[in-house]
């Protein structure tokens, strides 16, 4: 490759700062809102006149967003470690197994995670209701594990297939029964696939708007992003922009922390098994 | 330990392909037998049934007196090496080679104690710490071979150990396995795909060709004695020569001069129904440079003038290529397969490529014309069609197969018999060359 020409270095800078402006000036408006005191709301002004930290306050102070905020952090967790269980298993047996119906199951699993969310609402919705897991958290933590475990068993399955069959062999021969096999030698080798694919379902999870909007009716099982739609401003025609700003801020946090602390696990995960090495 | 019995032992894949046919080999306590044989041929299947990591389609697995067809690998008590070594990349050589005993829940302070003595044997003992990847090559090859030891087993099965070590260190831990194998005196299987290793290691060396055991004897005997045309071309470096002959009335014309059949090898071939061609098979150090034969010795072979084509000196040896043109090549399956196996695409074709391996002391240069002494007695004969060796007695007795030389201008009078049967390095084909022959110049005594 040729080396970069200073013109060509000031013109990826250029386009560089466009994207990153584009992306973060909402995030800082977010930001910037969420400090901002409700009579303040509309002034234009980027910087707040006037700091408050009421707005968290109240949002913080208030069962109104601190259960919703539990109910993320509960789901999250469950459907992930459920989606990643069943994901390890079935990523196993499609990288390992020749059994019938192999292609037909892959199959399906792409299809599920191509398959619109918004078309499976109602028909969910019904059965939900129909089974009385309308409003509970097994009622979005299935839903979840279903739509996580395409994605769990795609990337599992290639970090599976990296794995030297031999090992397994090795395993067997040395006395372990498969299960063995699998938990001491291949679950632990396949352990940074697993810690990716837990990150994956776990962002799908807690970034969520549409099934928790629609199968929950309390903050009994309402998540965090469902809950902001609820809140109340002072009467009831205002818009309690400040309070929505600070809880999307709030539950952004982690989310920021989670992918600079895991970005490249992540990247490793989406791209794994594109190229051999 | 103990002694491993195959009977019968078949294994037809899913998609109907038949790896291992009809498989019967008794390995004794204590014995070290080699499978060998060209990639495909079934050798690792054959370890793999053993081993209990692949079904067995039919027959019958005996370790130790027990029927093990059904069990598990754990349940068998054999250890194995792998070709990877497969390792444990997440664990130390420690908890590598301690894994199998922990997993038989083995107390703590026997696995320490018994880890400790296999790195002592192997020379792992400042390496206990360490995880794999930061091995070399060959400290993992000795790891591998530390996780079978430290369990005492049965058995050792090795699948290709050694093949992805470079040349030098290969040879140095093809030694250090032998030694290994004499110190524990547990019975081992091995499996390589190449033939030196195998005739270093073996005390029995089974050769494979696409499924089927063509022969398992000791290396000397599968060397001297091999009973048809594939064993006799896989097993030797370089390989075994082969050239067409003719069979006409006792008399057996090759490119390199005429024999005459002895009584019994002319039975032997009488009674093959073998037609009048037949394939011809010396090895290159059957070939001498004939100025360093003793006059002892000449009456023995046959000599030939041939133009050196190419010659390559090791210090110890000299190698020798020249080509004989013939109306007629060797056509053979077998050939074929080991042509294929050894990446050379021009099986005979055109003119017959010639090995000889000459002592060190020869004077023959490249490009010249050389004098040639073949020494007939070690001459094998094979049946095109099957690929028998038709220079080995039927019968079993291990008598001299005679073949004797025919004089080409004075015709067919052989010399008398000269006692020479009490040679010990004699082998079963006994073959006896006369001089002077026709068109070859010679003159030999």
């Amino acid at each position: 490759m040729a080396a970069i020409t200073p013109r060509q270095r000031t013109g990826w800078a250029t386009a560089n700062f466009v994207v990153i402006a584009l992306a973060l000036i909402p995030v800082l408006w977010l930001v910037s809102l969420s400090f901002k005191t409700p009579t303040a709301v509309l002034d234009p002004s980027f910087i707040p006149s006037q700091w408050t930290w009421g707005n968290y306050h109240g949002i913080l102070t208030s069962s109104q967003f601190l259960r919703p905020l539990l109910n993320s952090i509960g789901i999250g967790l469950i459907s992930t470690l459920v989606a990643v269980i069943l994901a390890s298993m079935a990523a196993y047996a499609v990288a390992r197994l020749r059994f019938p119906g192999k292609s037909v199951l892959i199959g399906m699993a792409l299809l599920i995670a191509m398959f619109p969310l918004i078309a499976l609402v109602t028909p969910l919705f019904t059965i939900e209701r129909a089974l009385g897991l309308f409003n509970t958290w097994p009622g979005l933590i299935i839903p979840y594990v279903a739509f996580g475990l395409p994605l769990g068993i795609y990337t599992l399955s290639a970090f599976f297939r990296e794995i030297p069959w031999e090992l397994e062999k090795a395993a067997k021969v040395d006395g372990a029964t498969p299960f063995q096999a699998f938990i001491r030698v291949i679950a632990p080798l396949a352990a940074p696939g697993m810690v990716t694919t837990a990150i994956l379902v776990f962002l799908a999870c807690w970034n969520d708007f549409l099934l928790a909007i629609s199968f929950t009716s309390t903050i009994s099982a309402r998540t965090a992003p469902a809950a902001m739609q609820y809140f109340s401003g002072g009467s009831v025609f205002t818009i309690p922009t400040g309070p929505i700003a600070a809880a999307a801020v709030v539950i952004t946090i982690p989310i920021i922390i989670f992918v600079l602390f895991f970005q490249r696990r992540i990247v490793a995960g989406l791209t794994s098994g594109a190229v051999k090495g | 330990m103990a002694e491993i019995v195959l009977e019968h032992i078949t294994k037809r894949f899913p998609d109907g392909s038949l790896a291992v046919n009809d498989f019967n080999l008794e390995i004794a306590d204590g014995e070290f037998v080699i499978l060998v044989g060209p990639s495909g041929c079934g050798k690792s299947t054959t370890l793999n049934m053993i081993a209990g990591l692949e079904d067995i389609t039919s027959g019958e697995v005996r370790i130790g007196g027990q029927v093990v067809n059904n069990k598990t690998p754990k349940d068998r008590d054999i250890a194995m090496v792998f070709q990877s070594y497969a390792l444990y990349p997440h664990m130390t050589v420690r908890e590598n080679m301690g894994f199998a005993l922990k997993l038989a829940k083995t107390p703590q302070a026997t696995i320490t104690q018994k880890v400790d003595e296999a790195a002592r044997i192997l020379d792992l003992t400042q390496l206990l710490d360490r995880r794999p990847a930061n091995l070399s090559g060959g400290q993992r090859q000795r790891v591998a071979m530390g996780r079978a030891i430290v369990r005492d087993p049965a058995a050792f099965l090795m699948d290709e150990p050694l093949s992805n070590l470079d040349a030098k260190l290969r040879v140095q831990t093809r030694t250090e396995v032998s030694r290994l194998q004499r110190r524990l005196g547990t019975t081992m299987v091995y499996v390589t795909h190449d033939q030196v290793e195998a005739l270093t290691l073996g005390d029995r060396v089974a050769v494979m060709r696409s499924g089927v055991l063509q022969q398992a004897a000791s290396p000397k005997e599968l060397y001297e004695r091999p009973v048809n045309l594939f064993v006799a071309g896989f097993i030797g470096s370089p390989a075994m020569n082969f050239m067409a002959g003719t069979l006409e009335e006792g008399v057996l014309r090759t490119s390199l001069g005429e024999f005459r059949l002895g009584d019994r090898m002319r039975r032997e071939v009488e009674r093959s129904g073998t037609g009048r061609e037949v394939i011809v098979g010396l090895r290159p150090e059957n070939f001498e440079d004939v100025a360093l034969v003793s006059p002892d010795n000449r009456p023995h072979g046959i000599t030939l003038h041939a133009t050196i084509d190419v010659l390559e000196s090791l210090g110890s040896d000299v190698f020798v290529y020249f080509t004989r043109e013939l109306g007629h090549g060797v056509n053979s399956a077998e050939l074929e397969e080991l042509a294929r196996d050894s990446g050379r695409t021009d099986s005979g074709a055109g003119g017959e490529t010639i090995v000889a391996r000459l002592d060190a002391a020869t004077r023959i240069a490249e490009g010249q014309d050389a004098e040639l002494w073949v020494d007939s007695r070690a001459m094998h004969i094979f049946d095109p069609a099957t690929g028998r060796n038709l220079s080995l007695a039927s019968d079993g007795d291990g008598g001299a197969v005679s073949v004797q030389p025919v004089s080409g201008a004075d015709a067919v009078q052989p010399e008398p018999a000269q006692p020479e049967t009490a040679d010990p390095n004699a082998t079963a084909t006994d073959i006896r060359a006369v001089p002077g022959q026709a068109g070859q110049g010679g003159e030999a005594t």
